[in-house]
């Protein structure tokens, strides 16, 4: 299981790999707000969490489509599914890496990219806290949308309409806790329900990715 | 029949709903190799595929050990950007096998190891693919056209390989169409098996379809 993790972790940072794709779209989704809605600092303080958070969720949104779109190309997917460790197993690899290849890079990022945003005071903790325990359950969720969408050719407008409704609770509970936490106010609720959403996803969702893979390989 | 054959028994396998093959039957013992003969479309992937595990037989038995089948289809499963040291090394992790160095050797590889496999000529690719079955210690192979684009040199290296695995204990199914000289190979043609369009779910599909529309 290790050396899947590790194989898609070294694939990732090879040539064509993809890594840091992620980082620089969110990048340049920040810096771009500002130059559309003008330099106002009350009006990007304002709308910072919400925006930072939707950044990111787009961010991985972007490389969701490679998790298992290449090992499928290449044969690598029936291998893996002929191959002893459990399908459950191979999933749960496969969003760990994009999590740490697309979901770690973003939680250390953010709170740089917040300084774009004018984001104020305690914002800067709580958005690397709600990122931090919010982007597990947006790698886990994507995979279940990959893994649907695996034998289909080009199917990575299908796998975002598919994955972005699937974003709203987690989008809804982390930009509210940023908010909370940005005019100082309780932000145990909000993130309760961030790390509740996460814990439910990477329990329950590699089985459902797993049977959708068994599906699409017949 | 024993605990270590693999034993079908009136199989029969769909390729996307449409019946393909029906009333498969025959035993592999370990030891032997069986190569499935036939027309391109006649099923030959669609079976392997269904005894490796990959898709649900229509009707009929599979029997064999658990954990027993390395299967080998058409692609390789090769990561362009890794060495080959790095790919090999990769199923070696998985299949939780130790070293591969002796496979290196057995598949002429050696002297290919630290170059990327998206460098490799189709026949080194393919002969990489293969070292894969020799990582996996798997005793049945289930080999789907494994000599495309290999030389003659290769598909000797190849049939050495399979030779080996047999006097180990081990058995090989092959779909291919040529000969690779191997004195224990059972031929099955798979062409009296092909599903009359009529019988399994073909006939009723199509009734379905009309009733649909009356």
């Amino acid at each position: 299981m290790i050396a899947l993790l590790l194989r898609d972790l070294r694939l990732a940072i090879r040539a064509g790999g993809g890594f840091g794709l992620g980082l620089a779209f969110f990048l340049i989704v920040t810096v771009l707000v500002p130059f559309g809605v003008g330099p106002e600092g009350d009006t990007l303080a304002r709308i910072a969490p919400g925006i930072l958070w939707v950044g990111a969720l787009l961010a991985c949104l972007l490389s969701l489509d490679r998790i298992f779109a290449l090992d499928f190309e290449d044969g690598s997917l029936d291998l893996l599914a002929t191959a002893p460790i459990p399908l459950e197993a191979v999933v749960t690899m496969k969003a760990a890496a994009h999590w740490l290849t697309t979901g770690l890079p973003l939680v250390v990022a953010a709170p740089v990219f917040g300084v774009l945003l004018n984001l104020q005071g305690e914002g800067f903790f709580w958005l690397t806290v709600s990122l931090a325990l919010g982007t597990p359950a947006l790698s886990v969720i994507g995979t279940f949308g990959a893994a649907l969408t695996v034998g289909l050719k080009r199917g990575g407008l299908l796998l975002s309409l598919l994955v972005l409704p699937l974003y709203v609770p987690t989008l809804i509970f982390g930009a509210e806790t940023v908010r909370r936490g940005t005019e100082g106010m309780e932000t145990g609720a909000p993130l309760m329900l961030l790390a509740g959403i996460t814990a439910a996803s990477v329990a329950l969702l590699p089985f459902a990715s797993a049977a959708a893979i068994r599906v699409n390989l017949r | 029949m024993n605990a270590a054959d693999l034993t079908v028994t009136d199989l029969a396998v769909s390729r996307g709903g449409i019946p393909v093959l029906e009333g498969v039957s025959f035993t592999l013992s370990p030891g032997r190799a069986l190569v499935l003969r036939g027309p391109n479309g006649v099923g030959k992937t669609t079976l392997l595929r269904t005894l490796a595990g990959l898709q649900p037989p229509m009707a009929g038995d599979i029997s064999m050990p658990a954990d027993a089948i390395a299967y080998s289809g058409h692609a390789d499963g090769l990561k362009a950007t890794l060495s080959v040291t790095e790919n090999l090394g990769f199923w070696a992790a998985i299949y939780g096998t130790g070293g591969f160095d002796p496979v290196l050797e057995a598949m002429n590889l050696e002297a290919l190891c630290d170059r990327l496999a998206g460098s490799l000529s189709a026949g080194q690719k393919r002969r990489l693919g293969l070292a894969r079955l020799l990582v996996s210690g798997r005793p049945i192979w289930m080999l789907d056209e494994p000599t495309v684009s290999l030389d003659a040199a290769s598909v000797a290296l190849f049939a050495g390989a399979v030779r080996t695995h047999l006097a180990g204990g081990g058995a090989a199914l092959m779909a291919t169409h040529i000969d690779l000289g191997i004195a224990e190979a059972e031929v099955l043609d798979l062409a009296p098996f092909k599903a009359r369009p009529s019988t399994v779910g073909g006939g009723g599909r199509g009734r379905e379809f009309d009733e649909a529309f009356a």
